[in-house]
């Protein structure tokens, strides 16, 4: 019973609460940095008793936006399916949540509660199963609106998705090869110990090349640009051309928590997830010497700010990227992920496996 | 960049992608961190304008307009009130949107014969190429009111009669776009002012 308590708690916690609200200012961020980085002032129109918060309300006005607008249905669109769409397509996002790791073991009245939804072994592998479901939400949707051009569109997404599925799934066997587990927790706990005694031996030291093509497969399973053809909302038709209202709102909330998905598994993965540098968990021992002993509840809370600055941090990047690249033309998405990507991956493997079998 | 530019061959790290990708992150990086300091300063009142941004906070500022750009239409008065337009009709035809309607009524006195009983402009169908304006020989139509924001909810509010368009005043400070040209003489009158 109290196993359920800590599970609903911890889902309370980390998906409704921090996963929702990241990925809702995500849209402030978004739009607020955009215009940073082009010379604007951005959204700062919306205000509450002349308050404007450097247009914070622009969340709750947007979302208020989406939920009183027209919601519009085709005529002959296939009902049931235009109505699940996007949920499944949101389902998936963040079913996936599942299984990251935000901190390590908190204990509370002396039972010790896993900072982590669910304490899969498969780790990595139920996140991946997820995230390749997510593109049922997107072609399901594209063809239930019973129009061609949306349907182009989701084949388009699919196609891409698929593609970098490929990508995604073979660019982390090398690190999975250097920790030699599946399970997440495990690997972020390996990441927390010290190479040479002072560097935090993370797994992007091992896997430099990895990172770099897990993130940028990452970038395209998001849908976002420089790989945003399957959307393309205003220049180039996309998948969900029909969705009006809170469906759309939907569609486009599930991309940004796509976003933070992708930054999530990317730090669990590369950047030593919920470890913070010399923090263990007895409190922080500093190479030098010195060392300050720290409650659980304090080292928790630590971890999981650590989590969330890597995860800002890798957000703020993903947004520069997306604000600095033009789009991909659709062939060259194909090409990159097919002929570049995946052979680079697939190097990497070796690489990996050999330095790992001989050194 | 220089045109010619596209048609060197890249180099082996250009055709890699990676590091032009990586001057263009740090270019936008650099717009980026350098508007944030400035908007920090900004939000804590050292600074209290935006050095970075190039746009302007419309309804509260207006962007400056250029003295010849043409605005919404007015028409102009004799000394005793009375419409300067003599409705010859000479805008009614040059007009290519043929958005001008007149109606000419006549005046007893013999030096000017008529005037509009009726001059209405569809603003809904107006291009504001100014032929109007170069073709009125009398310089009874001028573009010159400065107004810019004449949005209606139906096509019935586009719709200009004589008494909005003999209401309308010219925008007298023509504020400039460029500060180095309010130094200018001002443009010489015209024939019929002078």
């Amino acid at each position: 019973m109290s196993e359920i308590i800590a599970t609903a708690l911890k889902i309370l916690f980390f998906v409704l609460v921090f996963v929702f609200s990241t990925a809702a200012l995500l849209t402030w961020v978004e739009r607020k940095q955009s215009a940073l980085m082009q010379d604007r002032v951005g959204a700062n129109r919306a205000k509450i008793f002349g308050l404007r918060l450097w247009g914070l309300f622009h969340i709750i006005a947007d979302s208020l936006k989406m939920f009183l607008k027209e919601d519009f249905r085709p005529q002959g669109a296939e009902k049931l399916l235009f109505l699940l769409a996007p949920g499944i397509s949101m389902f998936f996002a963040i079913a996936a949540f599942a299984a990251i790791p935000f901190a390590d073991v908190l204990v509370v009245g002396g039972t010790a509660h896993v900072m982590q939804i669910a304490a899969l072994d498969v780790g990595i592998l139920y996140v991946f199963a997820t995230m390749s479901m997510a593109v049922y939400g997107v072609v399901l949707g594209a063809w239930a609106s019973n129009n061609n051009y949306s349907l182009m569109g989701g084949l388009r997404a699919s196609a891409q998705m698929i593609s970098y599925e490929v990508g995604i799934g073979v660019s982390i066997i090398g690190v999975l090869l250097v920790f030699q587990t599946v399970n997440l927790q495990e690997i972020v706990r390996a990441q927390g110990a010290l190479l040479g005694g002072w560097l935090p031996k993370w797994g992007i030291l091992y896997q430099p090349i990895g990172f770099l093509l897990f993130f940028t497969t990452g970038l395209a399973e998001t849908k976002r640009i420089p790989f945003d053809a399957p959307e393309g909302e205003s220049e180039i038709i996309g998948y969900h051309v029909e969705f009006t209202s809170m469906r759309f709102g939907v569609y486009f909330l599930t991309d940004l928590i796509e976003t933070v998905l992708i930054a999530c598994i990317t730090v669990t993965l590369f950047l030593g997830g919920w470890q913070v540098p010399y923090l263990t968990a007895a409190g922080f021992e500093f190479p030098w010497g010195v060392s300050l002993a720290l409650s659980n509840l304090t080292v928790t809370v630590l971890q999981f700010l650590g989590f969330s600055l890597k995860v800002a941090v890798l957000l703020w990047f993903m947004m520069l990227i997306r604000w600095t690249l033009p789009r991909f033309r659709y062939d060259q998405v194909m090409a990159l992920g097919w002929k570049i990507l995946l052979p680079l991956a697939l190097l990497n493997i070796f690489v990996t496996a050999a330095i790992i079998l001989f050194v | 960049m220089n045109v010619h530019d596209k048609y060197k061959p890249l180099t082996f790290w250009e055709r890699t992608y990676l590091p032009r990708i990586w001057d263009g992150l740090v270019l936008t990086m650099r717009h980026f961190f350098f508007n944030l300091w400035h908007f920090f300063l900004a939000s804590i009142g050292v600074q209290r304008e935006w050095k970075g941004a190039v746009t302007y906070q419309y309804p509260e500022v207006r962007r400056p307009i250029w003295p010849r750009l043409r605005t919404l239409h007015r028409l102009t008065k004799r000394e005793d009130g009375t419409p300067r337009c003599v409705a010859c009709m000479m805008c009614e035809t040059v007009c290519p949107a043929k958005c001008i309607y007149i109606v000419a009524g006549e005046r007893p006195e013999k030096q000017i014969e008529k005037y509009p009983l009726q001059f209405d402009i569809d603003l809904g169908k107006c291009v504001f190429c100014g032929y109007c304006v170069e073709a009125c020989p009398e310089d009874a139509i001028r573009m010159d009111t400065g107004i810019l924001e004449f949005a209606a909810y139906g096509r019935n509010g586009m719709l200009l009669t004589k008494e909005m368009l003999l209401s309308f005043v010219p925008k007298k400070e023509h504020y400039t776009a460029r500060p180095d040209l309010e130094a200018r003489p001002a443009p010489a009158p015209r024939l019929s002012e002078a």
